[in-house]
């Protein structure tokens, strides 16, 4: 069994400023990280491939530094994986990441599932995964809560929709994309990493792909006009709540009731 | 002998403007016991104070009518420090919670005793700065950590509460108010009274505010979790990481049964429980070049004397999913048995093998489960006795047997009887049998110097 999954490269920390005329996260000099819904998704990924026999590849997109978030899926366990860089990929919307995604993967082997995470923490769309299961005619599902099997080519599995899970099976190949907090992601091995060499990432530029279309790329490709980026408000407004047991529990629990969180 | 407090001495505590005052079935029966210490007292009034002034008419009460007095935090303690074996009065600071100020010239945060811990961590991060102590339990009051002179997980580096306190107001047991120290790097001004009252559990004076030390918030921090084959290897492999000059901010072992507790007790996997036993180490500094050349020359040291790998802890996550298991230890024992106690001993990191090794033997000699986790790095061990399923007579005589035996072997080793936790009421006879009779009648002299009536906190520590 082969198994692919999609990795991305997010800022290290929730604190990041937007340049208040662009409008652009504000990227350089701050310190970045794997998108930490994606670890569940390479967790899952290395334990059906230890449990059922594979091998688990990792992809991303983004520019050359995007390497680290490879080396990082190699360190996981991992046997190794692919940077789609190019200029002509930068300014991707969700259609033009999926595309140029959904040709990497194309171009760097054939897989029986492809894992995504559940969404990115700079992005936060959650599209990215049904996306290039669509460009690439696969079967898709999204929210996956567990893996139960992996059967006669059929992974069994349980999915959330949001007012019921469901149960099923889909045929290989597929794509998945699991929740965040469905298992604890193993650490990266400082042993592994001091095996990484040139060679263990591999990178795919524009020039590679089969469609030389470079409108169906980056900001060309894009069908999302970005207007406006901006920080979610802060909200630090505290309650305090006096009173006995009985009435701090009973007072916390309506406050609960009013915002509808219970 | 102390005065039983009568109804004219609640109604007179009463006046005391803003005063909370709760006496008989209204004081929860948890205010009779702390966390682990083995003992329990109900107090006649429980007293919430939120000012410094409240303090100090509680205090003059208390003294002109001898009515002993025990201060208490948040109640985590493990001895049995803030518990009130003689009754009277239990005054509680949680209220007193605020932190007061922040200068950013001279790196102190001016704090209310009543202030936990994790508040106080959280507070000075949010400022780009670091309060290094880092006890386990982040509920425990900033108040009951400078009574105890705590240290936590980051000692190895940064040292301990008494390295961070610049000064104190406290309340007198006259009801004196007086400041202690003074917010300066250097002090050689006569007998350190500040430092006396630091780790005196509440028995001299009551700590009103704390001018604390901050340092600036290191820019990099990164945790490797080192799995080896066996404790008797990762224990080893300590005085070696220790030897290399490498200082990392913290070293702390944990057995995979510890472990497995922990994942219990959160409903939480730990990312790795393949090995029988690990080591967790931070590095910090202001470079990544810096932290991550400390981490492979440590990582390289720990891979040739035979650890399995050393897994990177590098982002807010897995730092989450393995510090949260950490901090959880102690609360995942203790769910795991019926009833345990503990020994805090402190020994001198070199021995810290010799230790554990010899807890080893003594739970097979005994039949009994004796887990341990703690502080590799500065010798301070979290040595738990399980009783299981002993029954009472049984578990009684062993417990008082292997604590004689530990503390037996921690003096043979160049150890004390309590590395962070405290002696208060439950290690009082140990401290007393290592001392001596000198250096116990020395602290007796000093408690009755503050403390001419014994009525704050009395049976505790020397008495």
């Amino acid at each position: 069994m082969k198994i692919l999954v999609c990795v991305k490269q997010v800022p290290g920390s929730n604190h990041v400023e937007v340049d208040p005329v662009t409008g652009v996260l504000k990227r350089s000099g701050v310190q970045s990280k794997i998108n930490p819904y994606d670890l569940y998704a390479i967790e899952t990924a290395l334990t059906l491939a230890e449990k059922y026999g594979g091998t688990v590849e990792s992809i991303t997109m983004g520019p050359p530094q995007a390497r680290a978030v490879i080396e990082e899926t190699v360190c996981m366990g991992a046997a190794g994986g692919t940077v789609l860089s190019d200029r002509k990929f930068a300014g991707a919307d969700v259609l033009a990441t999926a595309y140029t995604l959904s040709q990497g993967i194309q171009k760097s082997g054939s897989y029986d599932l492809i894992v995504c995470g559940k969404q990115t923490t700079d992005g936060d769309t959650a599209q990215v995964g049904a996306e290039v299961a669509e460009y690439m005619g696969l079967a898709n599902v999204s929210g996956v809560l567990s893996v139960e099997d992996i059967q006669d080519g059929k992974i069994y599995l349980t999915a959330s929709l949001d007012d019921k899970n469901v149960q099923m099976s889909v045929s290989f190949p597929c794509l998945i994309s699991v929740d965040g907090d469905i298992n604890t992601p193993r650490l990266p091995s400082y042993k592994i990493k001091k095996t990484l060499t040139e060679g263990t990432v591999k990178f795919l530029s524009f020039a590679d792909f089969e469609d030389q279309d470079p409108t169906h790329y980056g900001l060309n490709g894009s069908a999302t006009q970005v207007e406006r980026i901006f920080p979610p408000e802060k909200n630090d407004q505290k309650h305090d709540i006096a009173g006995t047991a009985d009435e701090q529990a009973e007072a916390l629990y309506q406050l609960l009731r009013d915002k509808k969180l219970v | 002998m102390y005065n039983k407090m009568t109804a004219q001495d609640i109604a007179a505590l009463r006046q005391i403007e803003g005063l909370e005052v709760l006496c008989g079935d209204a004081i929860n029966p948890d205010y009779a016991h702390d966390e682990l210490g083995g003992i329990s007292h109900m107090p006649e009034a429980l007293v919430r104070v939120r000012t410094t002034d409240q303090v100090a008419a509680v205090m003059k009460h208390a003294f002109t009518r001898n009515i002993p007095v025990t201060v208490r935090g948040s109640g985590t303690g493990l001895v049995g420090a803030a518990v009130p074996v003689k009754g009277g009065i239990l005054l509680e600071t949680t209220k007193m919670n605020k932190i007061l100020s922040l200068d950013k010239d001279r790196l102190t945060v001016t704090v209310q005793p009543g202030v936990l811990l994790m508040e106080l961590a959280a507070f000075a991060e949010e400022n780009d700065f670091l309060y290094p102590p880092d006890p386990g339990e982040k509920s425990a009051t900033i108040g009951g950590n400078i009574s105890t002179n705590a240290g936590g997980m980051r000692a190895v580096k940064y040292g301990v509460t008494r390295d961070y306190v610049r000064s104190l107001t406290v309340v007198m047991p006259n009801g004196e108010i007086l400041t202690l120290g003074q917010a300066v790097a250097k002090n050689s001004s006569g007998y350190s009274l500040k430092d006396l009252v630091i780790g005196s559990e509440g028995t001299l004076c009551i700590i009103c505010e704390a001018v604390l030390k901050l340092v600036p918030l290191p820019k990099v921090s990164v945790s490797l979790l080192v799995p080896f084959p066996d404790m008797k290897s990762a224990i080893e492999a300590v005085p070696k990481i220790i030897c290399s000059k490498v200082i990392p901010t913290a070293i702390e072992y944990m057995s995979r049964d510890t472990i497995l507790f922990s994942e219990d007790y959160l409903g939480k996997k730990f990312p790795d429980t393949k090995s029988d036993a690990y080591i967790l180490l931070t590095f910090d500094g202001n470079s990544d070049a810096q932290v991550e050349k400390d981490m492979a020359t440590v990582a390289d040291l720990c891979l040739e004397i035979g650890a399995l790998d050393a897994y990177i802890v590098d982002t807010e996550e897995r730092k989450k999913s393995v510090w949260s298991a950490r901090g959880a230890f102690l609360e995942a024992i203790k769910a795991s048995t019926t009833e345990m106690d503990e020994c805090d001993v402190v020994v001198p990191v070199n021995k810290v093998d010799a230790f554990i090794k010899f807890t080893h033997a003594l739970a097979d000699e005994y039949k009994v489960r004796i887990p341990s986790f703690g502080h590799a790095g500065d010798g301070n061990l979290h040595v738990y006795i399980c009783r299981d399923a002993l029954s009472d007579a049984d578990w009684k005589k062993t417990l008082s047997l292997c604590f004689d035996r530990m503390y037996q072997k921690a003096e043979e080793l160049g150890g004390l009887v309590s590395g962070e936790h405290g002696i208060g009421y439950a290690k009082k006879e140990y401290l007393k049998k290592q001392y001596g009779e000198t250096p116990i009648a020395l602290m007796q002299g000093i408690k009755r110097v503050f403390d001419e009536k014994n009525i704050l906190n009395p049976g505790k520590i020397c008495f």
